[in-house]
């Protein structure tokens, strides 16, 4: 059959310590006098879809992790194994004509948005053919309608609500996804966007992944309050289980329609984890055990999850989910090799893209005789 | 009068010539309501352009820069924000990350420093860090540097700290022709833009010919302007030192000494080109800016004079003129001994040509 309608399941985490097990509960509210459905459905085709973006993006963040070690990926790499269910269920929600804007953990955001794995992997190489020709790196890739990819912790989240007022403004019935952290959700500047969007109506969805942990520092010891999706006040907010791709793409559908009819932003808060640490030079043990890493991913692994729902309602076989897998892998090797033999961006690219739409100007190099060329 | 209606009633038929000396028109229009005349014609011009600020629609903008504009284009193109800076900013550099052409104004650059992240991390870098892909249309305006009598926490001067930065374009207005075309050639420029004004040239009026005041006169962002040709020494500076730099200048006249007058316009890029010839022209150079010495606008001139050829053409070391290295005090005694003044311009003149 094509479809089949399952109810799935509203988690809560309970506390930020115990990853016991996720209890069916209702999703919780604020401000809001309902909620999105609690029952969904899934088509074999979505699910197959959802599976393989998934495992796509597992695949390819192993895959740095193993690069890092090599030293053939340098500096910051903060991977997003554990949170896959999050990015590929927001873009469930929305179409490739809304924008989306995250913080540094970006990797799966920049594929959902539009990105290759070749590209993304030369981008973390820094090759010529990296999605921002190696001048960006880990933290800084672009897409269309997808704003990065940002390295400062909480600056994001004004930048999306800009984004969202040029929606407004422009006309358009676009809106904005701007995620952040539980980290960066004590930013004063992400308060000050709360205020300014609501004031203005602005066609925003706030999206806090609350992971648990901002770098080493557990929820409980860095907000007074850790209900995230209350914490935007006179927003109206939900918070939902973020290893559940359907709970995620119910909850976005819901609040992209909230957009959509001119009530102003909304606020989800998704309760994930990741399974790495804050970055590859994080081991990710010393602030939490690897009992509770061992918990979470034999108990509420999204693609586990997803693929366990597929499977006992007969919705794929198998075969055909490894099928996948294997097709997921070659892709991930084919562009791991592509991203260490592409060569590294050329010289004379060095000091172009200063200033766009520009006629080409000299630009001091590191000593007065050394005068180098800047393109748009 | 009455010679003309009888001469006329005669009947006699004549041909009467006027001829009309056409002096050609100037206008006099101050800093203000220069740059207000150049924001309102922008903003009609391009659908995409809109200001954002505290108090730029209803109260007519704090230094009344905007005054009018919101009740020509409403509510939508002229946004009045709360006191968040670092907010409206990131709002603004996302509007135009997505299409957009804001213009958003800091009641004074001192208050940047909440949004500086903003402005450095967001706006200049991204079209670099994305390899040409994301573009950052976005002006940042407001006045800059010292005031009247506003005390330490509302004097400070930011051409030196954005000026450091590439991606940025620096910009620093002195008289109305500046503040017009220098701020048309802002907000039609595809970069980020950092437009310095100066609050004390806000009500000083100059001369505008018909051609400065055509739709689009623009003025090329990174050229500096001689506005005095000289031959003794070089005196280059930006905004408001530059009306000091010409009344000394006038002063020294008097003594034989004729200065060569450079005014900036632009602080980064910076012409350097300009005061290369300048320098090998005149053989000294002094720099004058309201500035702080360490590490400031002065200091990178003297620096790239050093390191070019105007060099060998140095009769004397180069000097600077600026801001005394304190925090600016209250008291007008204190205040006016705070600043540069003519006579520190006179002074340093006469030292650097062993006068």
């Amino acid at each position: 059959m094509p479809y089949l309608n399952i109810s799935h399941f509203w988690g809560v985490v309970v506390s930020s310590r115990s990853y016991a097990d996720f209890t069916p509960e209702k999703v919780d509210l604020h401000r809001l006098e309902e909620g999105p459905p609690l029952t969904s459905t899934l088509t074999r085709e979505d699910g197959l879809k959802y599976y393989r973006t998934m495992q796509t993006i597992r695949r390819m963040e192993l895959k740095a992790d193993q690069l890092y070690k090599q030293k053939i990926i340098r500096g910051f790499c903060h991977l997003y194994d554990g949170q896959e269910a999050c990015a590929v269920g927001i873009e469930g929600g929305i179409t490739l004509s809304d924008h989306l804007i995250t913080a540094y953990r970006a990797h799966g955001y920049t594929l959902t948005r539009g990105g290759t794995v070749r590209e993304i992997m030369a981008e973390l190489t820094g090759r010529r053919e990296g999605i921002a020709k190696g001048k960006g790196g880990s933290m800084h890739m672009y897409t269309k309608n997808f704003y990065g990819g940002n390295g400062i912790v909480g600056a994001q989240v004004p930048l999306g609500a800009g984004v969202a007022l040029a929606c407004k403004y422009l006309g358009t019935d676009q809106l904005c996804v701007s995620l952040y952290g539980d980290g960066a959700a004590n930013q004063g500047q992400i308060f000050e966007t709360y205020n300014m969007a609501s004031l203005w109506k602005l066609p925003i969805i706030f999206i806090c992944e609350n992971n648990q942990y901002g770098m080493g520092t557990s929820v409980e010891r860095a907000s007074a309050s850790t209900e995230y999706y209350k914490r935007g006040d006179f927003i109206p907010g939900l918070r939902v289980d973020g290893m559940d791709v359907l709970c995620v793409r119910e909850a976005t559908k819901f609040a992209a329609d909230h957009c959509r009819s001119g009530k102003g932003p909304i606020l989800m808060e998704l309760q994930t984890y990741r399974y790495h640490g804050h970055s590859m030079s994080d081991p990710g043990v010393s602030y939490r055990t690897r009992e509770e890493i061992q918990e979470v991913r034999s108990k509420s692994d999204p693609i586990s999850m997803l693929k366990d729902r597929m499977l006992s309602n007969n919705m794929a076989s198998v075969e055909e989910l490894k099928e996948i897998d294997i097709e997921v892998r070659k892709e991930i090797e084919d562009a791991a090799q592509f991203a260490t033999t592409d060569p590294e961006p050329p010289l004379d690219d060095l000091c172009s893209h200063i200033y766009a739409n520009e006629k080409s100007f000299e630009v001091r190099g590191a000593t007065p005789w050394t005068k180098l060329t800047s393109h748009s | 009068m009455a010679s003309l209606r009888s001469f006329l009633r005669s009947g006699k038929t004549f041909v009467i010539l006027f001829v009309v000396t056409s002096c050609a028109s100037v206008f006099q229009v101050n800093v203000r309501d220069a740059l207000n005349q150049a924001m309102d014609e922008e903003l009609e011009r391009d659908e995409r352009v809109f200001l954002l600020g505290e108090e730029v629609a209803q109260y007519d903008g704090a230094y009344k820069v905007s005054r009018g504009l919101w009740k020509k284009y409403g509510d939508k193109r002229i946004i009045d924000t709360p006191i968040t800076e670092m907010g409206f900013a990131g709002i603004a550099v996302g509007a135009a990350f997505a299409g957009l052409r804001p213009i958003c104004e800091f009641m004074t650059w001192n208050f940047s420093m909440q949004a500086i992240d903003q402005v450095i991390n967001s706006a200049a870098k991204t079209y670099y860090m994305s390899a040409g892909f994301q573009t950052v249309p976005i002006v940042f305006r407001g006045p800059n540097g010292s005031s009247a009598g506003v005390a330490a926490q509302h004097s400070q001067c930011f051409a030196a700290w954005y000026g450091h930065c590439p991606g940025l374009k620096v910009v620093s207005p002195w008289n109305s022709e500046d503040a017009r075309g220098l701020l048309k050639a802002a907000i039609r420029d595809d970069n980020p833009v950092v437009f310095l004004e100066n609050e004390m040239m806000y009500g000083v009026p100059f001369e505008l010919s018909e051609e400065m005041m055509h739709k689009d006169f623009v003025i090329p962002i990174g050229k500096a302007k001689v506005e005095r040709q000289g031959t003794h020494i070089t005196l280059v500076s930006h905004s408001r030192c530059v009306g000091f730099c010409l009344d000394a200048a006038a002063v020294l006249a008097k003594e034989g000494v004729e200065c060569e007058v450079v005014n900036l316009r632009t602080i980064r890029p910076l012409d350097v080109d300009t005061i290369e010839a300048s320098v090998m022209k005149t053989g000294n150079l002094v720099t004058v800016e309201g500035g702080w010495p360490q590490y400031g606008v002065g200091a990178e001139i003297c620096a790239r004079i050093m390191e070019g050829p105007a060099f060998n053409y140095l009769d004397a070391p180069a000097v600077r003129v600026t801001g005394v290295d304190i925090p600016m005090p209250y008291a007008k005694i204190l205040e006016d001994h705070s600043v540069p003044q003519i006579k520190d311009i006179i002074f340093s003149v006469k030292k650097v040509l062993n006068m």
